[in-house]
């Protein structure tokens, strides 16, 4: 069974096929969703990171979800010298970042409790992976065309594991150089990393995708993360052990 | 150590883009299997190339098809060169030809950097896919996509 929601500014897809599973089970791991947003949106007034930007909450009264988070956010700028930076040039912060990878694992982790091996969660291309597909086979994943949102230019085959895609090809450029916010990203357009899970994958790709050529040489240095990097000629650099993950029946 | 592995790495990426450069300028001058570039004259219209090349990628430039050898540049540990070859039009492969050899360190440096990175042109896939990931989509653009395809299907 498979279930789309646009949530959060984007598409959201979970496909679960294990047979026992009911909408009703879908549509609770969507509500999960909602209250990820409803807490951690900066488009919405209500939500608690809003609260906070406004100075409405002391860090006494955080939620628990909310001090997660923000440690979180802080041990990943140490982990990436900097380049993972919430604080915005106003000073409000924005996790956002890194609330999106943290959703989608914790998402999938809904649906393993409920019992099912065989599933993903998508959540604007940043995915997690469980278990085989309907045909029994390992997930066949494409990466998507930076020059052509149609295309794929690389199709992976991956079970129980995390992907995520940083870019520029569609929202425009939504990442940023925290460390020189003047900076313009286009020379890398598009960065995908495979790690043990989304969480880990998509907070990595989004940094590395800051550091922009010198993004491949951290990712590579990193154990358990594969990855694939194209710049504006549509010439892609990849770490070896990103072959690995290449389906072998194209 | 880590920061002269960088160092030498993104002076090695520079030289290839460089090439990559010049590679777009040269059809002009009429190669056929192989040519050899040289990197020193390097103001004849390269920004023009650059210029088209940014806002659509890789579809307005074409190569013709060779192997082509880039100049031999210092990258402060030692030289680098690298050779490109081009199939249909488009960068397949690009081999280092030298690397920095002579101290230790640099040998070991450069043994993990030409190992461990690998670089190819991109190209289509027309496989079936379970899951597309991508720069993820605004709301606005998913929303008129989906209205596209559905003007589509009700002709």
């Amino acid at each position: 069974m498979k279930v789309t929601h646009l949530l959060m500014g984007m598409p959201i897809t979970i496909e679960v096929i294990d047979s026992q599973v009911q909408f009703s089970e879908i549509e609770d791991v969507f509500e999960y969703f909602k209250y990820v947003d409803n807490k951690f949106s900066t488009y919405k007034s209500t939500s608690e990171i809003s609260r906070i930007n406004r100075g409405d909450v002391i860090s006494s009264g955080y939620s628990k979800d909310m001090d997660t988070i923000l440690n979180l956010c802080e041990d990943t700028k140490l982990e990436t010298d900097g380049y993972f930076d919430i604080v915005k040039n106003d000073n409000s912060l924005d996790p956002s970042g890194l609330v999106k990878g943290w959703a989608i694992k914790n998402a999938a982790g809904l649906l393993k409790d409920k019992g099912f091996n065989n599933y993903y969660v998508d959540a604007g291309g940043d995915v997690q992976i469980a278990g085989l597909n309907d045909k029994g086979n390992p997930w066949q994943v494409g990466i998507r065309n930076p020059f052509n949102r149609y295309e794929n230019i690389k199709i992976l085959s991956l079970s129980d594991i995390g992907i995520a895609t940083s870019g520029t090809s569609i929202r425009g450029q939504h990442i940023y150089n925290p460390k020189r916010r003047d900076a313009q990203l286009d020379d890398i357009v598009s960065l995908t990393v495979i790690g043990p899970d989304v969480y880990e994958a998509d907070r990595f790709a989004t940094a590395a995708f800051s550091m922009q050529r010198k993004g491949i040489l951290f990712l590579d240095n990193l154990k358990h993360f594969a990855a694939y990097m194209i710049d504006h000629n549509g010439i892609a650099t990849f770490t070896q052990n990103f072959t690995d993950y290449v389906s072998p029946n194209v | 150590m880590k920061k002269i592995f960088v160092a030498v790495i993104v002076s090695g990426l520079l030289i290839v883009y460089s090439i990559y450069q010049k590679l777009s300028t040269t059809p002009a001058q009429g190669n056929t299997s192989t040519s050899t570039n040289s990197t020193s004259n390097t103001n004849t219209g390269s920004n023009l190339s650059l210029a088209s090349t940014s806002s659509t990628g890789q579809t307005s430039t074409t190569y013709k098809d060779g192997t082509y050898t880039g100049s031999t540049e210092d990258a402060y540990y030692g030289s680098v060169q690298v050779q490109a070859t081009v199939s249909n039009g488009k960068i397949s492969n690009v081999q280092f030809l030298q690397y920095p050899t002579d101290r230790r360190t640099s040998q070991m440096i450069n043994s993990q950097a030409t190992s461990m990175l690998s670089s190819e042109a991109i190209q289509a896939q027309s496989a079936n896919v379970n899951i597309v990931s991508g720069a993820t989509d605004t709301s606005l653009a998913f929303i008129q996509s989906l209205t596209v395809a559905l003007q589509n299907a009700v002709k």
